[in-house]
């Protein structure tokens, strides 16, 4: 299963300053959900300081998560099932003013 | 049936206060029936849109403080509140003229590329980048390197006498005589010049590295930077015959800044450090129209949007918790309102609106003690506070008075 992902807003800067990923997930027998997308992205995509975007299972608080344009609290945050082409978009919202 | 008496799913109603708890409930729930079966459909994103750019309207129109024709320039640091503000300033006066925003704007930006200790290059590049959005815009704009503090006059840190009380009617027929002759009597928006990246001489960025160096903890470097900041635009604005100085702080900023103030002993100065407009310099008044902006809405709407802005690190990128207390202050409140969404607004609206008359009533008082730095009322009263005394203040303009002792002609 493919998805683009994106990092905005200072975000990208713990990613090499790359914002943008297309990633390919593993196939595996259950659907691939948020909780595990971001266990994922912390092994393979994090290149440094993952206590800045991860804590514990969820994102750092003051970063937002969108999933095709929509605040994934709407579509039930770690336990979404992601589909195939899924647009996942972090953004900090603790960086500038 | 209004759409808002229908009963919704209690998860439903509770995710709609998470994500926009500054929303009426009605329109939150309408947007969630569509989000539910369409992905973000254009409905959605237009009365979001309409909703955003209403509250810029209505938060200077209710507070009458910038006249018809009134230049007022824009503090843009480059990052999402700023350009979101800058936005809608474009967005403000491109409408049909009833509606119309009313003033000239410019555009500031500081380059702090020194203060992180940012090659020229990667400076030159950040510049360029924003020079471009900036040119976008067709408003005149000042890139100002933070270095050139070094050379500001004694007189910035002045209060000036400020241009007499207006009557609450002079603003009704300040409108009113400006709808009238549609705007032509008034200064036309500036061609924007042909601005080339100031060249910094390299003591000079030494010299400003060497002062912020000297300052011992990063608590007390943010604030430096503030100061010096904060400095520079108002000079700028007084020198270029800006009469207003827009900030972009977000409602999350300035709960932040809020708690972090009373940490630093300076209470007594919340009303002026967080309210809608701060006089403390007399002839040119800040104003912060974003304060009603959740961090969390400034970014969704320049995500939807696609409002350009710039990540410049800052001081404080990528340290932890406790390195600051603005940091940590920062931390607490993010946190905190992850689980109560309401954290923020209730921060900002109960305690800073409380703020305000308390603040206004003191500073009609004349010729009281001022601090040299930020220029606010010395909260000198006898009692167990110890809230911003003479003793706190003495030790920074020991570094004050070296930099502006080195710039006075």
């Amino acid at each position: 299963m493919s998805s683009p992902l994106r990092g905005d807003g200072g975000a990208e800067l713990l990613f090499n300053g790359v914002k943008k990923h297309h990633v390919t997930l593993p196939s595996q027998s259950e659907p691939w959900d948020m909780k595990q997308l971001l266990v994922w992205i912390q092994r393979n995509l994090l290149k440094e300081r993952p206590e800045l975007f991860v804590q514990g299972d969820s994102v750092r608080p003051g970063i937002l998560v969108l999933i095709n344009d929509a605040d994934w609290e709407l579509m039930g945050e770690l336990d979404y099932q992601l589909q195939d082409q899924d647009n996942v978009v972090f953004i900090s919202t603790l960086h500038g003013g | 049936m209004l759409l808002c008496q229908v009963d919704f799913l209690p998860q439903w109603r509770r995710a709609a206060q998470k994500c926009v708890c500054t929303w009426r409930s009605c329109e939150v729930l309408a947007c969630l029936q569509w989000l539910c079966s369409h992905p973000v459909p254009v409905s959605f994103r237009l009365c979001f849109k309409d909703f955003f750019i209403h509250k810029f309207k209505a938060v200077l129109g209710k507070n009458r403080i910038i006249f018809p024709g009134e230049k007022v320039l824009l503090a843009v640091s480059g990052g999402p509140s700023s350009c979101s503000m800058l936005r809608q300033v474009q967005e403000g006066l491109s409408q049909k003229a009833n509606k119309k925003l009313r003033f000239v704007p410019g555009v500031a930006f500081i380059d702090e590329g020194a203060a992180i200790g940012q090659s020229v290059e990667e400076r030159q590049r950040t510049v360029a980048e924003l020079q471009a959005v900036f040119q976008a815009t067709g408003f005149p704009f000042y890139i100002l390197p933070l270095e050139q503090v070094l050379d500001l006059p004694a007189s910035v840190v002045a209060t000036n006498p400020s241009p007499s009380e207006q009557p609450a009617s002079a603003y009704k027929a300040a409108v009113h005589h400006f709808v009238e002759t549609d705007g032509s009597n008034f200064p036309r928006p500036q061609e924007p010049k042909k601005t080339l990246l100031p060249r910094v001489q390299e003591s000079h960025t030494l010299m400003l590295q060497q002062l912020l160096g000297s300052v011992k903890t990063l608590t007390a470097r943010e604030e430096l930077l503030n100061t010096l900041r904060q400095h520079l635009l108002v000079h700028t604005a007084r020198t270029e015959g800006y009469s207003k100085l827009m900030l972009g702080d977000s409602c999350t900023r300035l709960a932040v800044k809020l708690l972090t103030s009373i940490s630093l002993g300076r209470g007594a100065q919340l009303a002026q450090d967080t309210g809608f407009s701060d006089s403390r310099y007399g002839d040119i008044i800040l104003v912060r129209p974003m304060r009603d902006y959740s961090a969390k809405e400034v970014a969704y709407y320049n995500h939807l949007f696609t409002v350009p802005y710039v990540v410049i690190p800052s001081v404080d990128t990528k340290t932890v918790d406790k390195a600051s207390i603005q940091r940590l202050t920062e931390s607490f409140v993010t946190k905190l309102q992850t689980d109560f969404p309401s954290t923020v607004s209730t921060i900002y609206r109960l305690t800073s609106e409380k703020l305000q008359t308390a603040c206004r009533k003191r500073s009609g008082a004349d010729g009281c003690d001022r601090c040299l730095l930020c220029l606010c009322s010395l909260d000198t009263a006898v009692g167990e506070s110890l809230t911003h005394t003479g003793v706190t203040v003495h030790i920074t303009v020991l570094h004050f008075s070296f930099i502006y002792k080195q710039g006075c002609t």
